[in-house]
């Protein structure tokens, strides 16, 4: 991918995302701040996820969905023909709604990306840097060795975290990361995002309305119209989207009235 | 608003009903169990009815003809100069020939002696309920009728019956030929039918398009599962008989006493009979490795083959292994496709190629219940329980692969 640098981290123009002939998001157009947390809310269904998940081509699974419009990553549409969508995921890394370790080691959940990317620095190195910046390594690094299973769901979800940080993307989607976990296990992974922003750009779809105000710098607020497609009605900082939404819908969700 | 509940005392009479109704269904239930123990106790009761019992026989030379020593003291080499001196020498040759005679153990050699020197000579035999209820009568009538016989209580699946090749004589005839060629027909069926069963189900799973041509393979396949094995017979008679003869007959690698009859053509057959199931099971096993799995592997930049590679395969082997072998001992049972194949039903020699000609079990049994011979019944019999084990043994081990190969997280 061609390296110029634009200012924001992802772009999209005129998105519309379709599974078959049904538009499930139609024309998104945000411009996604580097190095901040954005964060997309809205009721269910209205296409949170699948808008997430077109930033990193993990729709391209779901049989007979497209897009249409461009989804620009440092300038290049991530949709375009020649662009390897596997390419694009070791850009853009993915945490899952419920934690997804491999069965495998704790070390090898970590390592695994890195090596089948090609990396070739020091492995032991990377795996100790990656667990401290998931804020995890304190409470592993003596059962490396160990199956990934035997950690409770917050620490397999920081584990997630680390394996996406060791292949070193721009940015990070979590796909609501902390709706299987308990609140002491949501609270370490919020403060972990508050430290991985320092480095990364990350997207977070949240139901959690708390969550979405005290983590995030930028907030998209989506809602389904009346052809049952999602749309942005808002985008704008956090602070205003929770205390002077411009539209009258949105402050209905965000103040519990409806959703 | 109204309630239109059934209340106390109409509410306990409708409540019996319900559970009467549950009741019945389960009585249902258990009486379908019992059914299938029934059957399934007859089957044994009838294949160990056969496999042991009484023999009356006698022998129409006395051993002490042959030699002063009480036979079963004889030595190994003692034997041999016994069978030498008596027995002519085209015969001596002969089975020379099929195995050198200085390579046979002991109990082979005594065997011989048996059934060509002495020429043991069955009488009657008596099935295992017989035999135990009717002990006394038995003996009396034994006695009665051949004098000079001897009465003995055998089984008919003896290490003897295991070890011994084929032979006219119901009393010392064995299943290793069969046996051997039962466990070639598996292990050709499995070289062939596992990787393309396993590569084909990979394909569908994860790489085809759901469309309109894939559902049409799918429920073929499906179906193919079920066509009757006959039809499987004919297909390997057309294609492995008959059109590549000459690579089944072994003429493309220098063999030349052979035809397209060969245990590679029945392999093959095998193989095409159990390859649907194979898939099916096979699909099954990969169907069941969770997607967030595969999203996990994505999602760290890994290509569909790395995916496939380092989860799905892993995950899913025990179950395709498992998958294969239990269909494989379909193939085991299966008469019908061989027969047509044009398995031998009475050969002497063991396998040693895939191109040699053969017998299986289930062909030596079919043959020796179409006997007259009412001795032959017994050892097929004998020979039934030598395949029951041997499926078994299949299933135990399908068993095991899975305990051991799956993943313990």
């Amino acid at each position: 991918m061609p390296n110029n640098q634009s200012e924001y981290a992802i772009e999209t123009k005129n998105l519309f995302i379709f599974y078959g002939a049904y538009a499930a998001v139609s024309e998104v157009n945000i411009k996604i701040e580097k190095r901040k947390i954005t964060a997309i809310i809205g009721p269910s269904g209205c296409g949170k996820s699948t808008l997430l998940r077109s930033f990193n081509r993990m729709n391209d699974f779901v049989p007979s969905s497209y897009v249409t419009g461009e989804i620009l990553l440092h300038g290049r549409n991530l949709y375009d023909k020649n662009v390897d969508p596997v390419q694009v995921r070791r850009k853009i890394g993915m945490v899952f709604q419920k934690p997804n370790p491999f069965p495998k080691s704790i070390y090898e959940n970590v390592s695994w990306g890195a090596k089948i990317n090609g990396f070739k620095g020091n492995m032991d190195e990377l795996v100790e840097q990656s667990l401290r910046g998931a804020a995890l390594w304190d409470e592993v690094k003596d059962k490396l060795k160990k199956s990934a299973y035997e950690l409770s769901g917050g620490q397999q979800q920081r584990l997630c975290i680390a394996r996406t940080i060791a292949i070193q993307p721009d940015i990070i989607l979590m796909d609501e990361p902390a709706s299987a976990l308990d609140p002491i296990s949501t609270l370490r992974i919020e403060e972990l995002m508050q430290e991985l922003k320092k480095n990364y750009t990350i997207i977070i779809v949240t139901h959690n309305m708390q969550q979405a105000a005290r983590v995030s710098d930028y907030t998209v607020m989506m809602m389904i119209d009346d052809k049952r497609s999602g749309g942005v009605i808002e985008f704008d900082d956090t602070k205003k989207i929770f205390t002077r939404p411009k539209d009258r819908r949105t402050e209905d969700y965000v103040t519990g009235r409806f959703g | 608003m109204n309630n239109h509940y059934p209340q106390n005392e109409s509410f306990r009479a409708a409540l019996k009903t319900r559970y009467r109704v549950a009741n019945i269904w389960q009585g249902i239930f258990i009486f379908a169990l019992l059914v299938s123990l029934i059957s399934l106790t007859a089957l044994i009761y009838n294949v160990m009815d056969g496999a042991f019992g009484y023999v009356a026989f006698e022998y129409k030379k006395d051993p002490a003809t042959f030699t002063s020593t009480p036979v079963e003291n004889l030595s190994k080499e003692e034997l041999l100069v016994v069978l030498k001196s008596n027995l002519s020498a085209g015969a001596y040759k002969k089975l020379d020939n099929e195995q050198p005679m200085l390579n046979r153990s002991r109990a082979d050699l005594y065997s011989l002696f048996l059934e060509r020197l002495v020429q043991l000579d069955i009488k009657q035999i008596w099935s295992l309920t017989d035999s135990i209820f009717h002990s006394a009568e038995i003996k009396a009538e034994a006695a009665q009728k051949y004098p000079k016989a001897k009465l003995e209580f055998r089984s008919w699946l003896t290490p003897q019956f295991l070890s011994s090749p084929m032979s006219s004589k119901a009393g010392f005839a064995g299943v290793r030929t069969a046996i051997l060629g039962s466990l070639w027909l598996v292990g050709i069926a499995l070289l062939f039918a596992l990787p393309i069963g396993a590569g084909a189900a990979i394909y569908l799973q994860e790489y085809a398009p759901k469309n309109w041509l894939t559902k049409i393979i799918q429920t073929n396949i499906n179906n193919l599962a079920g066509v009757p094995s006959i039809v499987y017979g004919m297909l390997g008679l057309a294609i492995f008989v008959r059109a590549l003869e000459t690579f089944t007959s072994g003429v493309l690698f220098g063999v030349t006493d052979s035809n397209g009859r060969t245990i590679l053509s029945a392999g093959l057959t095998m193989g095409v009979l159990t390859l649907p199931l194979i898939i099916i099971n096979a699909q099954e096993a990969i169907k069941a490795v969770p997607d967030s799995l595969r999203q996990a592997a994505y999602g760290v930049g890994a290509t569909k083959w790395q995916t496939i590679w380092h989860f799905v395969l892993p995950n899913s082997i025990a179950g395709i292994l498992t998958g294969s072998i239990l269909a494989l001992s379909r193939a085991l049972g299966e008469t019908a496709p061989l027969i047509i194949v044009g398995a031998s039903t009475f050969i002497s020699v063991d396998p040693s190629s895939p191109f040699s000609k053969f017998t299986a079990l289930p062909i030596q049994i079919y043959q020796w219940t179409t006997r007259a011979q009412p001795e032959f019944h017994a050892i097929a019999a004998g020979a039934i329980l030598a395949l029951l084990i041997l499926l078994l043994t299949l299933n135990a081990t399908a068993v095991l692969l899975r305990n051991r190969l799956q993943r313990k997280y």
